[in-house]
């Protein structure tokens, strides 16, 4: 689920379009941008936030996304995400000494590399005397891992961070049953034989019986794809609606990466087996052969199935991100500004899935912009209904003046904006 | 308008009230509305409207399939309407009503056209009875959506088919439990008995309100298992499991069904004593059309069972309930949202308990921390049983319980915006914190005392404000009992009842309102007839016996046992209290028994032995020998007159009724319905004679005075009848219910 959230970045091409449109040809980096932000502020606000420093991304890299069970299966998470951060190393040439802190995102932790941020940092090569430290906050947690990094570089602490995020859906933690972990912890303290053969008298066979990581959120017991399908039928999104956008989506990935556009993709050598050079997951199928799929959550009638949600993905990504004059002293081209950021949340049993619905108009607001200043929009979710749904309620008075606190809808354009 | 029907659909939306429907391509939705209710009921016109539709659906070449669905959020069809069954004066009428809908329900079950009910809300007795005539069910998973038979709480028996199909549907066993508990059954269990097909999951915030989406949902979903089933893709039978199937065989040998329904009918037997002729008629009806379907026989057991006294007390109590559960002083002017109990015993934690898991936020005060930790335990206890049986999730009990705060002081009591008090049975320690309470609560909070005595009057007498003092008579266990008593004064503003009544009703009591007065009602009438249990203990009766005389009149409780479980020291405080205030009328046992009781240490069952002995783990109680010598020392002659059994249980029960009928007298009570559900859900009267004031409706007025007069005559004022009594004993048309 992270995996797929993991690279949500995309390139910002505002600044150098306005920079084309004003026919600025700078011969830095820095001048293109301060000219950009100059030209700006003629015409749009300037996006640049009084007594804040600039924060830019240098460069980010991921390993291929595999379907878990494939060919990362007998990886564990740190290894997809030292194959990350090496890339990165390899990618920037950033010199491992100023890399101040390292920040991942994981959601189902493994529990030998608890903090895995640090684990794939030292094995990568970087400075045992840079921090790091892993987050998590579900399918958000790579983001999460990158905020962070902004907040650190934003208040002074850091220059230069690196953030990522990892998850390895193959191998998940599948723990004892809690009555065989205390039978197992009481054995440890157990001093005399006598005392470890009374409490082994005590095992009954069903303590064998192991428990699973949950699937379900803990404050609902429901899955994800359970809510998502509720959430699509709530907004009256139909089964061929999300089966066309899941094509759509898979084909303009087939596209980019036929075409050679998913360059931040770096191959990774899997110990034992051949190099893995590009995403597994992109299949782009036809509606007639995803109309036959079953329901995966709801059975038999519900609408969200195999082929219009996500697969379960193994993956790793890592970015590098600096305070602006940082870069700009290194000599890096930044790719990218990071200017703002918002986090939602709402009721985890009916809006659990729905929080581009209410980010979406907070962030634009709060960096002051409209719709009309943004080119194109990345939303990262795992179910097609969930996006065609979010796609709905923003475009709807309704739920914005009862749900969202708001007098009219969040964004009409983005369904506008999307084609079909 | 005739001609236009045949045209259009629109247009016979027009002509009808109560149903009316639609066409989507070839699925007919029909939709069930009936005007100015909040919910559907089986009636005359919407039966002759269903059977309208239904033949135009059946006539019709477009048509393939339907769905039945209701247009009201929270209710399918709530059952057959009451009120025609009541208003029925002969069995032929009632057995005639039935015999209309078993045609029906029969036609719709052997339909050719699929009909596919889809359920949101609550689909009871009849409701359930049409629902499972239909060839298929769907039903929102909601706590909204209950289905079950509740006829047997109204004294009658599923009279549309349910006793036929039910068992077959479900299995015997599931199909009796159902049908003699009335209890109601969630979705999901109906899910898993096969009694429903499918389930929906209701929806959140969507482009329309969630329920008004979640119907149309529902009704999508039914539509496609409609098509599904017109086409033969779905197959309307369930997948049946071994054990199930292996019943089925088994109830397929006559021999062995014999002895099941003998089982049955012999635990029911038991438990009912022969009071409640519903359940056995359900049984025999059951047991009859298990082979062959009998109409007639089983239909004019539905008839007379309605006519019987039983259904008639019943059916008063469903009514009166209904009627407890409105506030009559309106809407308070500022909702309670913020509530303080002081004292974490028993009674408080229990109010605390249903309070909390109703969003109210509690602060819960004690003295002392261990009171308090007890009282905490309690709340958490009774939420985490419900987590045991499903009713909730840990994750709901953890927030339900973060609504309580425990605390030793009266920090937060400024926000408080009504406070109960449940401390000890004392009036200076009441009134101690009556005003402690007072110097730090705002102006608009409620003061309510949880007591079940002490004259709420004399209470706020030390009150700066006693328009804002109310009482709040709560029953042990708080979160099992239904009742509330909420006892006015003459200074309590309406304001403040209307908070009381709101408060009550959002933690799903069943309320009446009295006037102030030593004992308000219901302790009032339990008094006399207290007394009468010790005299009649004095006279030598064992108290084993007492309890199974009281038992098989009906009450749940044996009157031995009853006290044991109040508490003797509290019966001995009450009883002394009302002793002063009525005097001679609340006389009879001599309170010495109590009192004797109380210095040995035999308090109850809390104290471990009263007039039984109490262990934990020992489900037979014994008699405690003790008190053999205690009852000696106070033994008195009995009256050979007035001992028979039967006098002994009328004895209890016409000093009950006449002190019942008294407070009606005095105003105490504003209306016989409060008496009589105040005295059935608070005190156990038998539910079988309806309480009080329809007992002497039913058993007639005149008798009950002769009775009194009788006891009169051996014991003195006791029984002598009030003048409201006597007075309806003089004029025979004169009834507590018209």
């Amino acid at each position: 689920m992270t995996a797929i959230l993991t690279y949500a970045f995309k390139n910002l091409p505002t600044t150098s379009k306005w920079a084309l449109r004003f026919s600025i040809r700078p011969l830095s980096c820095s001048s293109q941008l301060r000219a950009a932000a100059a030209v700006q502020t003629k015409t749009k606000k300037t996006l640049t936030k009084p007594n804040i420093r600039n924060i830019v991304v240098v460069d980010g890299v991921r390993t291929p996304f595999l379907l878990s069970g494939t060919s990362y299966k007998d990886l564990m998470p740190h290894d997809l995400a030292r194959a990350a951060l090496t890339g990165l190393l390899h990618r920037t040439s950033v010199p491992k000494e100023v890399v101040d802190y390292i920040i991942f995102g994981t959601v189902i932790q493994e529990v030998k590399t608890s903090n895995v941020a640090r684990e794939a940092a030292l094995g990568a090569g970087f400075s045992d005397k840079t921090p790091a430290h892993t987050v998590t906050m579900a399918c958000i947690s790579a983001n999460q891992a990158m905020t962070t990094g902004v907040g650190l570089i934003a208040s002074g602490q850091c220059d230069v961070v690196v953030a990522g995020g990892v998850e390895l859906m193959s191998d998940i933690p599948i723990r004892h049953s809690r009555k065989m972990r205390k039978l197992m912890l009481d054995l440890n303290k157990a001093k005399s034989v006598g005392q470890r053969l009374s409490l082994i008298s005590k095992f009954r066979l069903n303590f064998l019986a192991p428990e699973l990581p949950a699937v379900a959120e803990f404050s609902t017991s429901e899955t994800m794809g359970h809510s998502a399908d509720r959430l699509a039928a709530a907004f009256a999104v139909s089964r061929l609606e999300q089966d066309e956008y899941a094509l759509r989506s898979h084909s303009l990935a087939k596209k980019a990466q036929d075409e050679g556009l998913l360059s931040d993709v770096v191959p990774f050598k899997v110990p034992g087996k051949d190099t893995v050079t590009k995403d597994n997951g992109i299949r782009p199928s036809s509606l007639e052969q995803m109309a036959k799929l079953k329901p995966a959550f709801i059975k038999p009638y519900g609408t969200v199935t195999a082929a219009n949600s996500s697969f379960l993905t193994d993956g790793a990504s890592a970015m590098l991100i600096m305070a602006e004059e940082k870069a700009l002293a290194m000599g890096y081209k930044p790719k990218a500004y990071l200017r703002d950021f918002m986090y939602v949340s709402q009721d985890p049993k009916d809006q659990l899935l729905l929080g581009p619905t209410y980010a979406t108009p907070k962030v634009l607001e709060k960096a002051g912009l409209t719709l009309n200043d943004i080119d194109a929009f990345e939303f990262h979710e795992a179910f097609s209904g969930q996006i065609l749904a979010n796609f709905k309620a923003m475009d709807s008075d309704w739920f914005a003046q009862n749900y969202m606190g708001r007098k009219t809808k969040g964004h009409a354009m983005i369904v506008e904006a999307y084609p079909k | 308008g005739y001609i236009c029907r045949n045209f259009t659909e629109s247009s016979a939306l027009l002509t009808r009230t109560h149903i009316n429907y639609g066409v989507k391509g070839d699925v007919a939705v029909i939709r069930i509305n009936s005007p100015n209710s909040k919910v559907n009921t089986l009636n005359k016109e919407l039966h002759s409207e269903f059977i309208e539709v239904m033949n135009e659906i059946w006539a019709s070449d477009q048509i393939r399939s339907a769905v039945l669905i209701s247009s009201k959020p929270g209710c399918f069809i709530a059952g057959a309407d009451i009120n025609m069954l009541a208003a029925c004066k002969t069995p032929q009428e009632v057995t005639q009503i039935s015999q209309e809908a078993q045609r029906t329900f029969e036609k719709l079950e052997k339909s050719t056209k699929p009909v596919v009910a889809a359920i949101s809300g609550s689909c009871l007795g009849g409701g359930l009875e049409l629902a499972v005539s239909c060839q298929y069910r769907i039903a929102t998973k909601d706590r909204k959506t209950v289905l079950g038979t509740p006829e047997v709480l109204l004294g009658i028996l599923p009279g549309a088919g349910g006793t036929q199909r039910l068992p077959k549907m479900v299995g015997v066993p599931a199909a009796f439990d159902m049908m003699l508990t009335g209890r109601n059954i969630r979705a999901d269990r109906a899910k898993k008995m096969g009694l429903v097909d499918q389930l929906v999951e209701p929806l959140g915030p969507g482009l329309k309100p969630p329920e008004e989406r979640t119907i149309e949902y529902l009704e999508e979903v039914a539509i496609t298992f409609a098509k599904g089933l017109a086409d033969k893709k779905i197959s309307p039978k369930r997948d049946k499991g071994l054990v199930e199937k292996l019943t089925a065989y088994a109830m397929t040998i006559p021999f062995v069904r014999q002895q099941v329904y003998k089982k049955v009918e012999e635990k029911v037997r038991k438990q009912t004593k022969g009071l409640y002729p519903a359940p056995l008629k359900i049984i025999d009806v059951s047991l009859t059309q298990y082979s062959h379907f009998s109409h007639i026989s089983f239909l004019y057991k539905f008839g007379e069972l309605a006519m019987t006294k039983e259904s008639k007390a019943l059916m008063g109590l469903y009514h009166g309930q209904v009627l407890c559960k409105k506030n009559k002083f309106g809407a308070p002017q500022k909702d309670v949202k913020h509530l303080a109990i002081l004292g974490a015993g028993l009674m408080g934690a229990g109010i605390a308990q249903v309070s909390v898991d109703k969003g109210l936020k509690t602060m819960l005060k004690d003295a002392t921390l261990t009171g308090l930790g007890r009282g905490q335990q309690q709340v958490f206890k009774g939420l985490n049983d419900k987590v045991k049986k499903k009713a909730l999730t840990s994750f709901e009990r953890d927030s339900i319980f973060s609504n309580l705060t425990g605390q030793l002081d009266y920090q937060g009591f400024e926000k408080a915006d009504m406070v109960i008090e449940a401390v000890f049975e004392d009036l200076s320690l009441k009134h101690r914190v009556l005003k402690e309470v007072e110097a730090v609560i705002p102006d608009h909070c409620v003061f309510a005392s949880n007591t079940s005595a002490l004259p709420i009057s004399e209470i706020a007498a030390v009150s700066k404000r006693p328009e804002k003092v109310i009482g709040m008579h709560y029953f042990s266990p708080v979160d099992k009992m239904q009742l509330l008593e909420i006892i006015t004064t003459e200074k309590t503003s309406k304001d403040a009842s209307a908070s009381a009544v709101a408060v009550g009703l959002k933690q799903g009591k069943v309320i009446i309102v009295v006037k102030d007065g030593p004992g308000f009602y219901t302790t009032r009438c339990l008094a006399p007839m207290m007394s009468e249990v010790i005299r009649i203990l004095q006279e030598g009766v064992d108290p084993k016996k007492l309890d199974s005389l009281t038992t098989s009149f009906g009450f749940p409780v044996g009157a031995a046992t009853l006290v044991d479980e109040v508490g003797v020291d509290v019966a001995k405080h009450v009883a002394e209290d009302l002793g002063k205030a009525f005097g001679e009328r609340f006389g009879g046992g001599n309170p010495e028994l109590l009192t004797q009781m109380v210095s040995k240490g035999f308090l109850g069952r809390k104290s471990g032995k009263g007039f039984y002995i109490y262990q934990e783990g020992v489900k037979n109680k014994n008699l405690n020998s003790d008190m053999d010598s205690i009852l000696a020392s106070l033994k008195i002659p009995p009256k050979s007159e007035v001992s028979s059994d039967e006098d002994i249980q009328f004895r209890l029960v016409t000093r009950f009724v006449n002190e019942a009928v008294m407070c009606l007298q005095e105003g105490i009570l504003a209306t016989p319905a409060e008496g009589d559900i105040g005295a059935v859900f608070g005190l156990g009267f038998p539910p079988c004679l309806g309480g009080p004031f329809r007992f002497v409706d039913l058993y007639g007025a005149q008798k009950l005075v002769d009775r009194l007069k009788k006891y009169e005559a051996a014991y003195g004022k006791q029984f002598t009848p009030c003048q409201l009594l006597a007075d309806h004993a003089n004029s025979p048309n004169k009834k507590f219910y018209q």
